[in-house]
C-alpha cells in the first residue's frame, strides 16, 4: 500500500508513524472492546454527574436556605433616636441603601383610647408589605379599603367583638374605623390595631419611627448592608435582630456541616467506583501490554498510552456526566425548594479535573504492578 | 466439591476478594451512615431550631391589652391578671414534658431611676433550680435564649444582683461591678446584658426581685415556652372541642404546638397558651426542606454506593474467564457454574455488609457527635434491610457479568481470547 502514494505524503508519514500509529491503537482498542469501554464510560459518566450534582446543590442550597430563613421576618430594625420619629427622606435613603437586597417596611406607634377610655395601641404602616414581611401572621381579611383596620385578636375583643365599626381617640382626634379583619401571632402584635400609613398620618400627625428591614444575603453581606445603612443614615439607630441572625447562622451552619460531609462521602464513592472499574479494565489489557512490550515499546510507550487512553476516557465521562449532574440538580432542587437550581459551571473544571486524576490514578496503578513482570509470563496466560 | 470450590476460592484469591469485599465495605458504610443521618436530621435540626427562641406564650386568660411599644412597656403593674409563679413546676408533669427544652417566666415593671427616668425592669428566671416529685431542672432565659450575650457574669437566681441592657448602660454610664439604687435599694450589676432586642433598654433581674418591687409574692405576667414541635397539618389545626374519642387522644399525643399549648392550659389554671406565630409557623417549613433535601442526597449515596459495589463485583468475575472455562470443559453444567460465582457473592455481601453496617453505625456516630453534640444512634432494624440491598445489588452486578461467561466458549476462555 505504501508503494502507491506520493511522496510528499510518504515523507510525511515518515514523519508522523507513531503519532498516527498511536492514534489507530487508541481507537482501535476501544472498539474492539465496546462493551468493557461502555462500561468504565459508564462508570465515569455517573460518577461524574453524581458529583457535578451534589457540588451544585452543596452551593445552591446554602442560597436557597438563605431565603427559606427570611420568611421568619425582620432581621435588621432602623429606630429614630428617643422620641423622635424618621423624615420621609430617611425613609427613601434606606430603600436606596438596600436597593435590590432586601425590603423595608416603616411603622408608626401611638397609644390611642376607645371609646369607653381604654388605652390601645394603634400602629400606622403599608400593609401591602407587611403581608410580605410578616408571612406568619393568620390574617382573616387584609383591609382593602379607606378607613378599614386590621385587628390584633385580642384587641378585637375589647374594641369590635362583632366585626363592628368603632371610634379611636388620639389627643381629642376622633377617627372612625371599620374593622376588615383580625390577626393573631401571638406576641404584641394581638393587642394592636394597624391601618395604611397615610389614613394614620392624617389621623395622628405621628410620623414613622422604626423601620423594619428583610435583608437577604449571608450573614456577612447582612453585616455589610448594616454597615452601610450606618453610613447612610446617622441620625438613626441600626440594630440586628439577633434572634434571628444568630438563629439563622446556627441552624445554617449545622445544615451546612451535614451536607458537607454527605458530599464528601458520596463524591468518594463515585470516585472509588471509578477506580475499581478503571483498575479492572486497563489490569484486563494485560495481554496488549505484554505484546507491546514483546514487540519493543518503551516502558515510556506503554505507560503514555495507557495514560491517554484514561485521560481520554475521564474527559468524556467528566463532559457527559457534567450534563446530566446539572439536570439531576435542577430536579432535586425543584423537588424540594420549588425552584430550580441554576447551573454554575464554575464546578466544571473541578469535576474534569477530578475525573481525568482518579482515570489516571486507575492507569497507573495497573502498569506499576505489571511494570516488573515479564511480557511472556503474561503472554503464556499465568 | 460445591463448598470446597468456594472455600478455595476465598482463600487463594484473597487480594481479589479483598477487593470486592473492600468496595461492599466501603459502600454498605457510606449507605449506613447516609440513612441514619437522614432519618435522625428531623430530629437533629427540629432541636437546632429552638435557637431561635420560645414557640409558645402563656398569658393569663383574663389578662388587659398589652401596651407595648417598641419593648418599652406602657402598661400599669397594678393593671391586668397574673399567673401563679408555684404552678410552673407542674410543666413538669405535662404529657409532653420532655419535648420542653425550657421555660422563662416574664414580670415586667416600670422602675424609676434617678433623674426621673423611666425603664423597664423585667423579671424573671437565670437558671433556676426548681424541683418536680423526684425530678430536678433548670428553666430559664440561658436555655431558652442562646443568644443572649452577657459581658461579665449571669446573676444567680436567689440574689438581688442584676443584669444592664447594653444601651441602657451606656446612656448610664454603668458597667459590670457598679451598684444601682433601685427604689431606695442597691442592687449590684453583675454583667451587661445585648441581646439585640428590647431587652437592650431595660434591667433584667430575678422574678423575686420584680415581685417584691410589684409588691405581689409569686406573680407572673408571661411564661415563655420553648418546646420541639412536630410541623402542623391539617389535623392539627382542628379545634380540640370538636374531636371525639380516638382522635382527640390522636390529637392530644402528637406534639403539635397546638397540643402543647393545650397541656400547657390544663397544668396552669385560669391560663391562655398561645403559639408564638413568627417562630412556630417557621419551623415546619425549614425542617421540610432540610429533611427533602436530605432524602434527596441519601438517594444519591445509595446509587453511588450500588453503583460502586456492582462494578467492583462486575470486575472481580471478569477476571476469571479462564476459570469457568476450565470448569466448564470439565463438565460443570451453567447452573452449578453460576451457583458458585453466586455463592461468593453472597459470602462476600454478607461479609462486607456485616463489616461496613458497623462501620457505618460509627461513622454516624461521628457525624452526629461532631455537628450536633448528640449521638445519632443506628437502628438494629436496619442491619437486615442494608444486608438485603448490599446482597441485592451484589448480584446485580455479578449476574450480568456471570451470564457472560458461562456463555462463553469454553475453548475460547482456555486459549485467552476473551
Amino acid at each position: 500500500m505504501s508503494s502507491r502514494v506520493g511522496p510528499v505524503l510518504g515523507a510525511r508519514r515518515a514523519r508522523t508513524p507513531r503519532r498516527s500509529m498511536f492514534l489507530r491503537m487508541l481507537v482501535r482498542a476501544a472498539m474492539l472492546r465496546r462493551g468493557r469501554a461502555a462500561a468504565a464510560l459508564l462508570a465515569m459518566v455517573v460518577a461524574a454527574a453524581v458529583t457535578t450534582a451534589m457540588l451544585n446543590l452543596y452551593v445552591d442550597a446554602q442560597a436557597k436556605l438563605h431565603n427559606e430563613l427570611r420568611n421568619y421576618g425582620a432581621n435588621i430594625v432602623v429606630a429614630a433616636k428617643e422620641g423622635q420619629s424618621l423624615s420621609s427622606e430617611t425613609l427613601q435613603k434606606v430603600q436606596s441603601a438596600l436597593g435590590e437586597r432586601g425590603m423595608a417596611v416603616p411603622f408608626a406607634y401611638v397609644v390611642a383610647r376607645t371609646a369607653d377610655g381604654q388605652a390601645v395601641v394603634v400602629s400606622g404602616t403599608d400593609l401591602n408589605q407587611v403581608r410580605k414581611l410578616n408571612r406568619w401572621w393568620s390574617v382573616t381579611a387584609w383591609p382593602s379599603h379607606e378607613g378599614d383596620a386590621l385587628i390584633g385578636a385580642r384587641a378585637a375583643a375589647l374594641v369590635a367583638p362583632q366585626g363592628q365599626a368603632f371610634d379611636l381617640s388620639f389627643q381629642g382626634r376622633i377617627v372612625h374605623l371599620s374593622s376588615a379583619g383580625t390577626v393573631r401571632t401571638g406576641s404584641s402584635e394581638d393587642s394592636r390595631i394597624y391601618l395604611s400609613l397615610e389614613e394614620f398620618v392624617r389621623w395622628t400627625g405621628v410620623k414613622p419611627s422604626t423601620v423594619e428591614i428583610a435583608a437577604s444575603g449571608s450573614p456577612e453581606e447582612v453585616n455589610a448592608t448594616i454597615r452601610q445603612l450606618e453610613e447612610a443614615l446617622p441620625e438613626a439607630e441600626i440594630r440586628p435582630v439577633r434572634q434571628i441572625m444568630e438563629g439563622e447562622a446556627w441552624v445554617l451552619g449545622k445544615t451546612q456541616s451535614t451536607l458537607l460531609v454527605c458530599v464528601l462521602l458520596i463524591i468518594l464513592t463515585a470516585a472509588l467506583c471509578v477506580l475499581s472499574t478503571l483498575m479492572g479494565w486497563v489490569f484486563d489489557r494485560r495481554r496488549d501490554f505484554a505484546v507491546m512490550k514483546a514487540l519493543g515499546a518503551s516502558e515510556r510507550l506503554i505507560g503514555g498510552f495507557f495514560m491517554t487512553e484514561a485521560a481520554a476516557l475521564g474527559a468524556t465521562g467528566a463532559i457527559f456526566g457534567f450534563a446530566i449532574g446539572v439536570a439531576i440538580a435542577a430536579w432535586i432542587g425543584r423537588a424540594t425548594f420549588h425552584t430550580p437550581v441554576v447551573p454554575r459551571f464554575a464546578v466544571l473544571p473541578e469535576v474534569l479535573g477530578g475525573s481525568m486524576a482518579v482515570a489516571l490514578m486507575a492507569a497507573i496503578l495497573p502498569m506499576w504492578l505489571l511494570r516488573r513482570v515479564q511480557p511472556a509470563t503474561i503472554l503464556r496466560g499465568e | 466439591m460445591f463448598l470446597r470450590l468456594v472455600y478455595e476460592s476465598f482463600r487463594r484469591q484473597k487480594r481479589r476478594k479483598l477487593l470486592a469485599g473492600t468496595a461492599i465495605t466501603l459502600g454498605v458504610s457510606v449507605a449506613t451512615a447516609m440513612i441514619a443521618v437522614a432519618t435522625d436530621i428531623g430530629d437533629k435540626v427540629n432541636r437546632e431550631l429552638r435557637t431561635f427562641g420560645a414557640n409558645l406564650v402563656v398569658t393569663p386568660q383574663e389578662d388587659t391589652l398589652d401596651l407595648q411599644i417598641a419593648g418599652v412597656d406602657l402598661k400599669p403593674p397594678s393593671d391586668g391578671a397574673y399567673l401563679n409563679e408555684s404552678d410552673l413546676p407542674r410543666i413538669r408533669g405535662m404529657f409532653w414534658h420532655n419535648n420542653i427544652v425550657g421555660f422563662a417566666p416574664a414580670l415586667p415593671v416600670a422602675v424609676e431611676l434617678g433623674g426621673g427616668k423611666s425603664v423597664t425592669l423585667l423579671g424573671t428566671y437565670f437558671s433556676k433550680h426548681l424541683t418536680f416529685g423526684k425530678e430536678e431542672f433548670q428553666p430559664g432565659v440561658r436555655s431558652i435564649y442562646p443568644w443572649w450575650k452577657v459581658d461579665g457574669a449571669w446573676p444567680q437566681d436567689d440574689s438581688q444582683d442584676i443584669l444592664l441592657g447594653e444601651k441602657l448602660a451606656a446612656g448610664l454610664g454603668r458597667k459590670a461591678g457598679d451598684e444601682i439604687d433601685i427604689r431606695g435599694q442597691a442592687h449590684r450589676v453583675t454583667g451587661v446584658l445585648s441581646t439585640g432586642g428590647a431587652e437592650d433598654d431595660q434591667i433584667v433581674a430575678s422574678l423575686a426581685v420584680a415581685q417584691g418591687i410589684v409588691g405581689r409574692a409569686g406573680a407572673v405576667r408571661r411564661l415563655y415556652v420553648s418546646a420541639v414541635t412536630k410541623p402542623e397539618d391539617a389535623f392539627a389545626r382542628r379545634d380540640p372541642r370538636s374531636l371525639r374519642g380516638p382522635e382527640f387522644d390522636r390529637w392530644y399525643c402528637s406534639p403539635y404546638v397546638q397540643s402543647i399549648a393545650y397541656q400547657l392550659q390544663e397544668v396552669i389554671p385560669h391560663s391562655h397558651a398561645e403559639q408564638i406565630r413568627q417562630v412556630a409557623q417557621n419551623e415546619g417549613t425549614v425542617l421540610a426542606r432540610i429533611k427533602g433535601l436530605m432524602l434527596m442526597i441519601t438517594l444519591a449515596a445509595l446509587l453511588a454506593a450500588a453503583l460502586a459495589v456492582s462494578a467492583a463485583m462486575a470486575t472481580a468475575l471478569f477476571e476469571r474467564r479462564g476459570e469457568v472455562g476450565l470448569m466448564r470443559a470439565l463438565g460443570a453444567g451453567r447452573a452449578s457454574v453460576a451457583a458458585i460465582f453466586f455463592a461468593e457473592a453472597l459470602l462476600l455481601a454478607v461479609l462486607g455488609g456485616s463489616v461496613g453496617f458497623a462501620g457505618g453505625a460509627m461513622l454516624a456516630r461521628v457525624i452526629g457527635r461532631s455537628i450536633f453534640d448528640s449521638q445519632i444512634t443506628v437502628e438494629v432494624v436496619l442491619f437486615p434491610i442494608v444486608i438485603g440491598i448490599a446482597l441485592l445489588v451484589s448480584f446485580a452486578g455479578s449476574a450480568l457479568a456471570i451470564r457472560r461467561a458461562v456463555q462463553f466458549d469454553p475453548v475460547y476462555a482456555l486459549r485467552g481470547e476473551a
